[in-house]
């Protein structure tokens, strides 16, 4: 089931890619160009709840590289 | 000099154009939406646990627009730790005194009561920075260093992140790599795994004042805007740590495998924890951002898992209703349950052998929620104040409960307070 789940993600960048997903025009990425809608709209908070979960989880990273470690005990 | 200024300035000029014109199709002015040559981003945040860890940690982050699409970002980060952390022992009928890390001391926890050692105060400083730069038609790239010290604990790292827009600049693809070369210095040096906590004058076992520990990364994205009011996104990593990953703090009890209760010889009553050398970790991450009319959803699931037996599932939504004036307010929960590590034990069986063992909570089958909500102020359009409060609680497991065990709250629940101020001014 974990393997059927994650071949079905891993798949879902190529088969939306297939699909006709007209262009955007420039003046049709008003939305999208919002600081709202970036993929990491406040930095700052993402960090520190990085930092605090990184502390206190076993599992961390996925989203990005960079950052630097701490002891964290 | 004055001719590399000019891009930046004539796209500046461009977008308030645009957003002016734009004025018409999106109805709320939110803050912080032109582009500006500096960026100043500042939060204070503080961390309290009931009884136990409270953090205060300010951070300021620059970025200056270099012309040309080049951008530097600085972040500076403080981070005042003080407090008591659990050493992992197990609570019991009868008072129990553990010897400090350093060597020197003694700390003692009532009957009953979760042993947490009160000595931690620690103080780290780290710096990040980044330059982000176009490599080609459509390529950027940004480039990063960080490094921070603390007291027992130091760490140095690089980073590359390529993206790559295609498709009509429909979907971008993200590669990043990164890589830290850490140095553990625990007070009173690195104890040898599984080797017994001394009683006071006697001295632990140890293996040198400090060790290395190397963590790589790898991180493939994909990004897709689905449409106007849609983005999907998609990041697999790839992790692997190597080195001295054990916590130099944490010990284990050593208990009678029928009655649970400790062995009878304080001397061998406790063991300094040890976790395997090398783990790898691999995880998928998928985000999407829908814009309704104005208020935005985003929602995030990450899986992973690790070959320490770690399965972990973290479910992230926050909803930012817009408010007048460019304001808004945004509820949050976080929803994380993992499985415990092959190795971890809430107290070790006398006469048996272990390869690897931690009795830190950390490890264990856990589940941590919190709820929490953001109020942002829209001062100007070139400044925002926001705060932060969120409720955190952590419920653990234990592995095993065994005779008198069953009398004692083995994992007790841990419970954190989170308040964020935060600041962010573009000029």
């Amino acid at each position: 089931m974990k393997r059927l789940i994650l071949a079905i993600l891993m798949a879902t960048p190529f088969l939306l890619s297939a699909c006709a997903i007209e262009p955007l025009a420039p003046w049709d990425r008003d939305i999208l160009a919002q600081r709202k809608m970036q993929a990491d709209p406040y930095p700052l908070d993402t960090a520190l709840d990085e930092h605090i979960y990184f502390s206190k989880e076993a599992s961390h990273g996925g989203a990005g590289v960079g950052g630097g470690g701490c002891g964290c005990n | 000099m004055q001719l590399k200024k000019k891009p930046a300035a004539i796209r500046q000029t461009l977008a308030v154009a645009t957003a002016s014109l734009l004025g018409g199709v999106a109805q709320n002015a939110n803050a912080l939406e032109t582009s500006s040559d500096w960026e100043i981003d500042s939060a204070l945040l503080f961390y309290a646990e009931s009884d136990r860890i409270v953090l205060a940690e300010p951070v300021v982050r620059v970025r200056k627009d270099m012309g040309n699409d080049r951008f530097l970002t600085v972040k500076l980060v403080i981070d005042a730790l003080t407090g008591s952390s659990a050493n992992g022992a197990i609570p019991t009928a009868s008072p129990q005194t553990f010897t400090t890390p350093s060597g020197n001391g003694t700390y003692t926890t009532q009957a009953n009561e979760v042993p947490l050692d009160p000595g931690f105060r620690d103080t780290r400083g780290a710096v990040n920075a980044d330059w982000e730069l176009p490599l080609g038609e459509n390529l950027t790239g940004i480039f990063g260093f960080n490094f921070s010290n603390e007291f027992d604990y130091q760490s140095v790292g690089l980073s590359a992140t390529l993206n790559w827009e295609t498709s009509h600049k429909m979907t971008t693809w993200t590669l990043g790599v990164g890589f830290n070369a850490d140095t553990v210095k625990p007070v009173g040096g690195v104890p040898v795994g599984l080797t017994n906590m001394p009683v006071l004058p006697a001295i632990k076992a140890t293996e040198g004042a400090d060790h290395a520990k190397d963590v790589q990364d790898l991180v493939l994205g994909w990004s897709r805007v689905l449409s106007r009011r849609d983005l999907l996104q998609l990041s697999l990593g790839y992790g692997n740590e190597s080195g001295y990953l054990s916590d130099p703090y944490k010990i284990l009890t050593v208990v009678d495998g029928a009655t649970g209760a400790p062995v009878a010889d304080p001397a061998q009553r406790y063991r300094y924890e040890k976790r395997p050398r090398d783990r790898t970790r691999q995880s998928l991450l998928v985000r999407w951002s829908h814009q309704f009319e104005n208020d935005v959803l985003r929602l995030s699931y990450r899986y992973y898992t690790d070959d320490w037996g770690v399965d972990s599932h973290t479910l992230d939504v926050r909803y930012r209703f817009e408010l007048a004036d460019g304001d808004y307010l945004e509820p949050h929960l976080r929803y994380y349950t993992q499985g415990a590590a092959d190795f971890y034990h809430t107290s070790l069986i006398d006469g048996q052998s272990y390869d690897f063992a931690s009795a830190d909570y950390r490890l264990a089958d856990m589940v941590t929620t919190t709820l929490g909500l953001k109020y942002g102020w829209a001062l100007s359009d070139r400044s925002e104040f926001s705060v932060r409060a969120e409720l955190m609680k952590q419920s653990a497991d234990p592995s095993q409960v065994i005779g008198v065990q069953s009398q004692q709250d083995l994992v007790p629940d841990v419970d954190a307070v989170i308040l964020q101020f935060g600041y962010t001014l573009q000029f």
